[in-house]
Formats: C-alpha cells, structure tokens, sequence
C-alpha cells in the first residue's frame, strides 16, 4: 500500500501545484458570487435558481479537472519518460495504475470539498434553511461518481496515447450516459430486433451516472435520501471502478515500455 | 566471482504491427555476466541494442526466449530491482516537485523509514552539489542538474548494483568529470556498475570489463586491456570489431 500512496501523493501535488483547478474555482466563486449579489425581481425563491446554476457549474468544473487530470497521468508519464526511473524501482504495474486512481480521486475529492464549501456559504447568506447533512450527501455521490469516471479516463489513457483524445471520448461517453443513457430502456421498447436487445444490454452494462445527481435534493431543501439506497448506490459505483481498474492493469501489463 | 547480472541466450524481438513490416530482432541470444564490483562497460553503435537489453534488465521489456537475472533473480520480478539503480539517458522528472521531494518521493517505494531517507536525501543532494537548488522546483534547473538530480534518484536506495544508460550524453565536460568521479567512487565502495556509453575515453578510463554488441550480437567481451590489444586505442579496437576500417588520413 506504501508505494500506492507514494504515487497518489504526486498526483495530489501535481493537482494543487498546476493553474487548472485554481482557474476553475475562481470563475466558479466569481460568477456566483455576482450572481448572489443581483436580486432579480426582488423574488425570495430566486435563491433557488442561485443554487441551481452553481451547481451546474461545480458540476461541470468537477468533471473537467476529473478528466482532464487522469487523461495526462499516463501518456505525460510515457512522453516525459518518468515512467522508466520509477518502474525501475519495485514498483509493480498495477500499484502504479492503482496509486494514479486513488491519486485523481482523492484529488477530485479535494477539490469537491472546496466547491461545496463555497457552496455551502454561499447558500448560508442567501436562505435561512440551511441543510449541511444534504449537502453532504450529495457530495459523498458526487465523489463516488468521480471515482467511476476517473477509472474509465485511466482506462481510456492507457488506450490512448493522445490525453486529448482520450478526454473528448472521455466526455462524450459521460455526456452520452447522462443525457441519453438513462432513456435508452424506453428507446428499446420501440425498436425491431435486434436493435431492441442490443440497447436492452448496453442500458444495464453502462454506468449510469445520473443516480448520483442529487442536485435536486440541494436546490429544494428535499429530506434525505435513505441510507440504504446510498450505500446501495456506493457499491454499484464500486463495481464499475473495479471493471474499469482491472481492465486498465490487464491492458497495462502487456504494454512494453520502451 | 559472484554474478549480480546475467543474461543468457536473450533474444528480443520487435514484431511490427505494419502487414509487410518484418519483425526486427533487437538481440540475438545474448549471453553476458557482470561480477560483483565490477564496473561494465556496455558498448555498441547507435541501435546495436544496448537500450534494448537495459530494458530488459529493467523488466520494462519481455525477452521473447532466453532469460535475464539480476542478483538471481528473474528481471520480471519486481523484487529484482530492490537492490538496483538506474539512470536513463535524458530523462525528464516531476517538474512541479523539488529536488528533495522527488528523492523523498523514490524513497518511500524503496520502502526507506522517513529518518534513513532524511539522512541518505542530505548525502546525495551534497553528492551532486544540489543542496543550494534542493527545494526550487525541478522546472528551473539546467540540463546538467537534472541530470545530476536523476543520478541522486538512481543512488537513493543505496544500490548495489548501478544501470547507467549514457551517463554523460549531454553533460559539459565538467559535468563529465563528476558523474566519472561518482562512478569512480562506488565502484571504490564495491558497488556494481553497468554502464553504456559512447565515450569510450571514459569507458577506458573506469571500465573493469567491457562488451561490444552489433546488430544485436555480442561480438566482443574481455578487459579493456584484452580487446584494445595492439590497437593503439580503444576506439581503434571498437571500430575494428564492428566492421569499420578507418582510412589513413591521405
């Protein structure tokens, strides 16, 4: 496990000592701090639309920096040829691809953490009723969330040598899950075979990112969702991790590095 | 004499994912051994292969057949390269870390406890006459410190055995004399050095051994003394045994 955190220790520091995350959260607070400061039609439930769009935006600045940061881990480690001191040391494959993920999600999970803060006090000024254990919840599914797309972007960055083109596949599959994804049972239905089957199978084997949205219960101050379900849906987020993990040490290892 | 690195009928293959590209053969049954306190040179011309059988030795290529050891044991076990350091040729390193957090970095894998490394981080950053650059970040340093600063990460673990992949490709003649003095230095300690390079000046001067390749074949291996003979020099020597005569200058 040494030599897991060990890596994932570098990850971390490459995330706070590059501009990505830091440019992400200051447009993030300005442009919601501004919001905050126009009152539109003197509307008190205007606060709701506040919460919505930043946290559209944190989720969008979340995806961002989950992907863009795992993208680069592998191809940046081939093309700088770090990778050939430091798999000269024992360190095996599979701690490597193992320290990366736990280091892009760990870092993920700090930069969450500062977004809901700014979050949370941003909400805190604006309305009276203020829910920190929803807003803890929706973050722990975001994180987890994260967890699945930073094992997929691993994956994809030992498949693509280009960072570039692993993230924009990387974002078309997140974009394709989340706005299409979650129709395509009811698509299926309406369809001849083979094609029913086929979009019958594709809707149960792709992650499905949306049951951790839980923007909704933030916006509209909802009760929280019951525990079982979320430990439900923490279980079923670490399956696709684990899929996406062994996948990315199998095609890994057979990888001459040279 | 003990053999800390062996090699035996190695033979690599790169097969091309082109239709009508052959495979090219990097090695052809490659059989070397180094002793224990013994510095190697490793040389041959531009592709002979000498990358290729390093990263064998570092487990980052397979053989196709034949087998390669290190301290006896297969290269493909991690554990292999606990007692091993390596320096590649032109290396870039975390730029965003320091000097000290990159060797801290190595040295949690080597598995050092945080008062060893503190103590082994101060020796090698005054090895390398880094300690005045050891927290300004690797970005900002010159092509000779990091250079110098791979050759600290590869002596981290205290090594036993030292792979150098063209020590001193790119380094000012000052830079030169250092790494041949660092090299002078372990092997005084007793350590194991494997190195290649295309200084063979230098390799005559440290060299306990040497070894030609050629297109993936061992063509020669002896005492720097045995293989330059009655050739006025070693590279005299060399360019005789890869099949390149020198014309007189007329």
């Amino acid at each position: 496990m040494k030599n897991i955190f060990a890596v994932a220790g570098v990850v971390i520091k490459e995330l706070y000592r590059r501009k990505d995350f830091y440019v992400l959260f200051i447009v993030t607070i300005l442009i919601c701090t501004m919001m905050a400061m126009v009152r539109i039609y003197n509307d008190a439930n205007i606060v709701r639309y506040l919460k919505e769009i930043s946290l559209d935006l944190i989720w969008l600045c979340s995806l961002v920096i989950a992907v863009t940061t795992t993208a680069r881990q592998i191809p940046a480690e081939r093309e700088n040829r770090t990778l050939l001191p430091l798999l000269a040391k024992p360190l095996t494959r599979v701690q490597l691809i193992f320290g990366k993920f736990f280091g892009c999600w760990l870092a993920c999970g700090l930069s969450l953490l500062c977004f809901y803060l700014f979050f949370g006090v941003l909400a805190a000024t604006r309305e009276h009723d203020w829910q920190p254990l929803n807003y803890l919840e929706a973050a722990t599914m975001h994180w987890f969330m994260l967890g699945i797309i930073v094992s997929l972007a691993l994956l994809g960055s030992i498949v693509f040598a280009a960072p570039s083109s692993n993230a924009t596949i990387c974002f078309v599959i997140i974009g394709g899950i989340l706005f299409v994804g979650r129709h395509l049972d009811q698509q299926a239905l309406n369809m001849p075979e083979p094609v029913r089957t086929i979009l019958t199978v594709l809707y149960y084997a792709i992650p499905h990112l949306e049951f951790y949205d839980m923007r909704d219960l933030v916006i509209h101050n909802w009760p929280l969702v019951a525990g079982k379900y979320i430990c439900l849906a923490l279980l079923y987020a670490c399956f696709y991790m684990a899929v996406f993990l062994i996948g990315a040490c199998l095609s890994f290892r057979r990888k001459a590095v040279n | 004499m003990t053999a800390i690195l062996r090699t035996d009928k190695l033979r690599v293959e790169y097969r091309s994912r082109e239709i009508r590209q052959a495979t090219k053969i990097a090695l052809h049954g490659l059989d070397l051994e180094v002793g224990a306190g013994e510095v190697f040179g490793f040389l041959g011309p531009n592709g002979a292969g000498k990358t290729t059988t390093m990263n064998v030795l570092l487990g980052f290529v397979p053989p196709t057949s034949g087998s390669a050891s290190l301290f006896g044991i297969d290269v493909r076990q991690p554990i292999a390269r606990q007692r091993i350091g390596y320096l590649p040729e032109l290396t870039y390193y975390y730029k965003f870390l320091t000097a000290e957090e990159l060797l801290r970095f190595y040295s949690r894998i080597f598995g050092l406890s945080r008062t060893v490394a503190d103590k082994r981080i101060s020796e090698l950053l005054k090895l390398v006459e880094l300690e005045h650059a050891a927290k300004r970040p690797i970005k900002s340093y010159s092509k000779g410190m990091q250079q110098r600063v791979g050759l600290a990460q590869a002596l981290v673990n205290d090594p036993d055995l030292l792979i150098l992949d063209e020590p001193t490709s790119g380094l000012d003649p000052l830079g030169r004399m250092k790494v041949r003095e660092i090299i002078q230095r372990l092997k005084n300690e007793g350590k194991t050095v494997f190195f290649s390079s295309h200084e063979l000046g230098e390799v005559e001067s440290v060299c306990d051994r040497v070894a030609i390749i050629h297109q993936g074949q061992l063509k020669a291996i002896g005492r720097v003394a045995d293989i330059t003979g009655s050739h006025a020099s070693l590279e005299k020597a060399f360019l005789k045994i890869i099949g390149f005569e020198t014309q007189p200058a007329s």
